[in-house]
């Protein structure tokens, strides 16, 4: 065999390894994106519910709470950016640190500090690269997020808002994750967590003609607000986690699929390179022979003569 | 035909158990609280505790409720809660184990959350 049909050869059996691993791991993303799609249905109820208390509340008594009155000049925020933990998932986390960074222009633009939180090595490892100051990390759940994994995130988000803005508290809390929107899209959203906006609220809770009863409130308006705001800024966080990986999970499946069609293409235009090799090797060898023939009879036909 | 309302009773991660009801008894922060058809519309905090709920065709459900909220309005009452358990869910054996190493950890709050568990088994 022909040195450049050798490495041909071998650069054929390398690739197809390489399409094996993509086309595996683009069906364990396939079956990935199912499940984490099946867990954010299953936390729907919760999160409707929620919902409804949370504008119950709001609407229908006069409270003020720290959570959901504006400071009228903030000056520090908190941005907490969801990221994955691995890469091989196209531009997903790319997106959303772009998104992040747009985010922390625009609140810088404002005249606000920015104090940033990051869920997901990728993020974090982006970050530390660069060495901005990342107020807090987490990592290594970003593939199947538990409701406690949502708890210890916004344990110290809403500390931070609890406290005085001149005590290292922050005024706004803001959350960039990538929206699942279908197989095909993910976009990277920012929203706001807190303060919350009421008429938002009401908003989302879908069926806005319901008119909301006036609730009896036990043990009081203010006690109840003061414990559904946390569990909501949870509810919220666990929602975008859970969007986040199965976003992942969908951008990871796109990109080995292409991954494995690239390996794919590949293959075909090598396999016609070490066909053609092959063939003028063995022109090649026809030629040199008929050669060799051709001077062999002129040589006998000279010593004739 | 007994009146009836509607019960749902989800967890952060799952909807627990949803059917009609005549009467359900939860545990608030200011006491226990009996819910009946008609009631009027009420917003609550829910204690760590068991849930009963009589269902409509005369059986019983109780479920182990770690913090939440209740809310009733329109004959419709849901129960949400971090972490909500039927009584037939709970394991025990384990959480008896973990009564005794809350219990030996003086960690108050395992101790009450498996408490709350083998309350509702007992309830049962």
């Amino acid at each position: 065999m022909g040195a450049q049909l050798r490495v041909y050869k071998r650069r054929i059996k390398s690739v197809t390894a390489t399409k094996k691993i993509t086309k595996a791991m683009e069906m364990i993303a396939a079956s990935r994106v199912v499940k984490a799609q099946r867990k954010v249905r299953a936390s729907t109820p919760y999160a409707t519910e929620l919902t409804r208390a949370v504008t119950a509340v709001g609407t229908g008594s006069n409270t003020k709470h720290p959570l959901t009155t504006e400071a009228e000049t903030a000056t520090r925020a908190a941005v907490l950016l969801l990221t994955s933990d691995r890469g091989l998932a196209g531009a997903f986390n790319s997106n959303a640190i772009k998104a992040a960074e747009q985010l922390t222009a625009r609140l810088v633009a404002e005249g606000k500090e920015v104090d940033t939180y990051i869920v997901g090595r990728r993020g974090l490892a982006h970050y530390n690269f660069r060495e901005r100051k990342v107020s807090e990390s987490w990592a290594g759940f970003t593939d199947e997020p538990s409701y406690a994994d949502a708890k210890n995130v916004a344990v110290p988000l809403i500390e931070a808002i609890e406290k005085e803005t001149a005590e290292g508290g922050v005024d706004e809390i803001h959350i960039v994750y990538t929206e699942f929107v279908s197989m095909m899209t993910q976009t990277a959203v920012d929203s706001r967590l807190l303060p919350l906006s009421l008429e938002e609220v009401a908003e989302e809770s879908s069926s806005k003609d319901e008119i909301l009863p006036l609730y009896d409130f036990e043990p009081s308006a203010e006690d109840v607000l003061d414990a559904l705001l946390p569990r909501y800024v949870e509810s919220r966080i666990y929602n975008a986690l859970l969007q986040s990986a199965a976003s992942k999970h969908a951008a990871t499946r796109r990109a080995m699929k292409s991954a494995t069609d690239n390996a794919g293409d590949l293959i075909t235009s090598l396999s016609r390179l070490a066909n053609a090799a092959r063939q003028a090797e063995i022109t090649q060898e026809i030629s040199e022979i008929v050669g060799g023939t051709a001077a062999l009879a002129d040589a006998t036909a000279g010593s004739d003569r | 035909m007994a009146a009836e309302l509607h019960v749902e009773l989800v967890a952060a991660d799952r909807s627990v158990w949803s059917g009609e009801a005549t009467l359900v008894v939860a545990r608030t922060t200011s006491g226990d609280i009996g819910v009946m058809p008609g009631h009027q519309p009420l917003l609550g905090v829910l204690e760590s505790g068991p849930v009963t709920i009589r269902t409509s065709d005369g059986g019983t459900v109780v479920a182990a409720v770690h913090g939440g909220f209740i809310s009733f309005a329109d004959n419709k009452l849901s129960l949400l809660a971090e972490i909500a358990e039927l009584s037939d869910e709970i394991d025990v054996q384990r959480a008896e184990r973990a009564f005794e190493r809350a219990k030996s950890d003086a960690d108050a709050s395992a101790e009450r959350r498996a408490d709350v568990r083998l309350r509702a088994v007992s309830a049962h």
